[in-house]
């Protein structure tokens, strides 16, 4: 064989290789997807939504777990949204980039995002729940949530300030503008879509979010709907592990059910983060 | 008329200076906002250091870090770490067995020899890999990983390390694919079309020219998946059992230091007792840990660098 004829095998046989580990994913992917829809489709019905949990896996819905994941997700989002725009605004707009401080800043964003999700419950156990007092509550919930998917909001935030043309700035202050009013009529309106795309994604990370929960609110048999952010609560996400640790396997598809929901949410999320941002993109051409 | 002049001047001043303070105001509350993300790394430190430092004063700080038996929640219990190091390493390792090749091969697919087209529609879809929750991939790795493991072999426990190594490998593929992605995306196309013309194939180009180029963001994603997969607790929590062991046996149920937390967490443990302590020293020891794998997987990039 030819040494052009062997290196062209090679080739071959690797993209081959290359092509099998990309298909490796995606059947996973189906695999996965296939494994829940088949565990829990069977148990999606009108009473699965309007009971509470129960003993009897016949008579447990997700009731608590769907408000309780609706009552944190709005609060976090309470919190981290002004919050967070208003942090990358001020990195972008308003800080020096040379100060030292402003570099402390964003290292220590980019070292935030790494940090484990349960080490954040562990800070929310310590300052929310027992130093600040509020208990095993949904503000201790939302408020580690928010710390949580700070880093996220701000980052995406930063990037779609970024994308704001200069000549747009520049044109606001030659008419005298102030920087407020720059921020607050070009910057803004103009970055919104980008901003709110990289919000959405950091609520669908929340929502999924179950590890700092656990930290928090402990699980435990939640069978009421809170009615202000000092009431215990469950999630979605609690509500999966909870079942899934039950031994018996009826258990196991009810949790295979919660997720089913878990999961249209999050596309939801994904679906609307997307459109916004194919808006965006059609905008700036 | 002079006068008006200058009650208007006068006003107009007053304008100005109504403006500034404002401007001055938001400035302070911008940055207020801005610094929330320090506090937060500050309150980290503080409460795991505080709860520690409690902690090690009723155990001590050797026994702690190289004691071999962990049995926190016994009557008498040992609290050598070691066991719940193992355990987390042996999980991250293992998963990283799956999830290198597997996500660098995608990469080099998708940056090298797919199409756009095929690059367009496969990309979101291996991103949805991503965007699915821990706690999903735990419950695949309960009820999927663990009877087809079950199947091939038979003596293997329900709850074992080597299920939840899977699912963490699983978990953390599209990270090392779409980092090392972007990295291979990033080198210059002049490079690879120089050696084309050499007449290389594009396995030679893959190999020799783009993976070296690219090589320093490729292992710093290796190091970041890492480091997740370290952090990473649902899957763990509920695949991979809750016995502290010394072992680097795949098929025996172990703990790691995230699934020790939350079974701590998630039974009643008293504000102030030594074993709400151990929550945070093992916290502690877990978020040192991450972080100095995510400074190593900075430095690795800017050390490494090709610049073109």
């Amino acid at each position: 064989m030819s040494n052009v004829k062997k290196r062209k095998l090679i080739d071959k046989g690797f993209h081959i290789l290359v092509f099998l580990t990309t298909l490796f994913g995606l059947l996973i992917l189906s695999i996965l997807l296939f494994d829940i829809l088949k565990d829990g489709l069977k148990w999606i019905n009108i009473e699965f939504f309007t009971n509470f949990t129960s003993r009897f896996a016949e008579k447990a819905g997700i009731r608590a777990p769907l408000f309780g994941s609706i009552w944190i997700i709005t609060i976090t989002m309470i919190f981290a949204f002004p919050i967070g725009v208003g942090s990358a605004l001020y990195l972008e707009e308003y800080s020096d980039d040379k100060k030292i401080l402003t570099k402390i800043i964003k290292l220590n964003i980019s070292n935030l995002a790494g940090v484990p999700s349960i080490v954040f419950g562990i800070l929310g156990l310590g300052i929310f729940v027992n130093f600040l007092g509020f208990g095993r509550s949904i503000l201790s919930g939302a408020l580690t949530l928010t710390l949580l998917i700070l880093p996220i909001i701000i980052v995406s935030s930063q990037e779609a300030i970024k994308s704001v043309p200069k000549e747009l700035r520049h044109g606001a202050y030659a008419l005298g503008a102030t920087k407020w009013q720059v921020v607050k009529g070009v910057v803004l309106p103009y970055s919104l879509p980008g901003i709110l795309t990289g919000s959405i994604l950091a609520i669908a990370r929340a929502l999924g979010e179950t590890a700092p929960l656990i930290i928090i609110g402990a699980v435990t048999f939640i069978a009421f709907i809170p009615e202000s952010i000092f009431d215990k609560f469950t999630t979605l996400p609690m509500q999966v592990y909870n079942w899934s640790t039950m031994p018996q396997t009826e258990f196991h598809d009810l949790a295979a059910g919660a997720i089913i929901i878990l999961l249209i949410l999050l596309l939801g999320a994904n679906a609307v983060a997307i459109i916004l941002r194919n808006k965006y993109q059609n905008r700036i051409k | 008329m002079y006068a008006i002049q200058e009650k208007s001047k006068k006003i107009n001043r007053n304008k100005i200076k109504k403006r500034n303070v404002k401007e001055r105001c938001i400035k302070i509350i911008l940055f207020l906002l801005a610094s929330i993300s320090i506090l937060t790394t500050i309150g980290i430190v503080i409460i795991l250091s505080r709860e520690t430092i409690s902690f090690l004063r009723e155990v001590s700080i050797i026994e702690f870090l190289t004691g071999t038996e962990w049995t926190a929640l016994f009557a008498n219990p040992k609290f050598g770490v070691l066991p719940l190091v193992m355990g987390t390493l042996m999980i991250a390792v293992y998963g990283s067995f799956i999830a290198i090749p597997i996500g660098l091969g995608s990469a080099i697919y998708l940056s090298e020899y797919a199409s756009e087209k095929t690059r367009k529609i496969v990309k979101p879809l291996l991103e949805i890999l991503s965007g699915i929750p821990s706690i999903v991939y735990g419950y695949f790795a309960l009820t999927f990983i663990t009877p087809l493991l079950q199947k091939v072999i038979p003596d293997i426990n329900i709850f074992n390390a080597l299920s939840a190594s899977v699912a963490v490998g699983i978990m953390i593929i599209p990270m090392i694919s779409s980092l090392s992605e972007d990295a291979m995306k990033a080198v210059p196309n002049e490079i690879r079309q120089g050696a084309y013309a050499l007449g290389a194939t594009k396995f030679e180009v893959s190999i020799k020219i783009v993976v070296p180029a690219a090589l320093s963001s490729i292992i710093s994603s290796f190091v970041l998946a890492i480091s997740r997969a370290i952090g990473e607790t649902m899957i763990v929590s509920l695949a991979a059992g809750s016995t502290p062991k010394l072992t680097l046996n795949p098929l025996e149920s172990v703990q790691t230091m995230t699934s020790f937390i939350v079974q701590v967490a998630s039974g009643d443990v008293t504000h102030g007792s030594l074993i709400y302590k151990t929550i945070f020293a093992v916290g502690m020891l877990l978020f040192l840990i991450t972080l100095i794998m995510n400074i190593i997987a900075r430095m690795i990039i800017k050390k490494y660098r090709e610049e073109y």
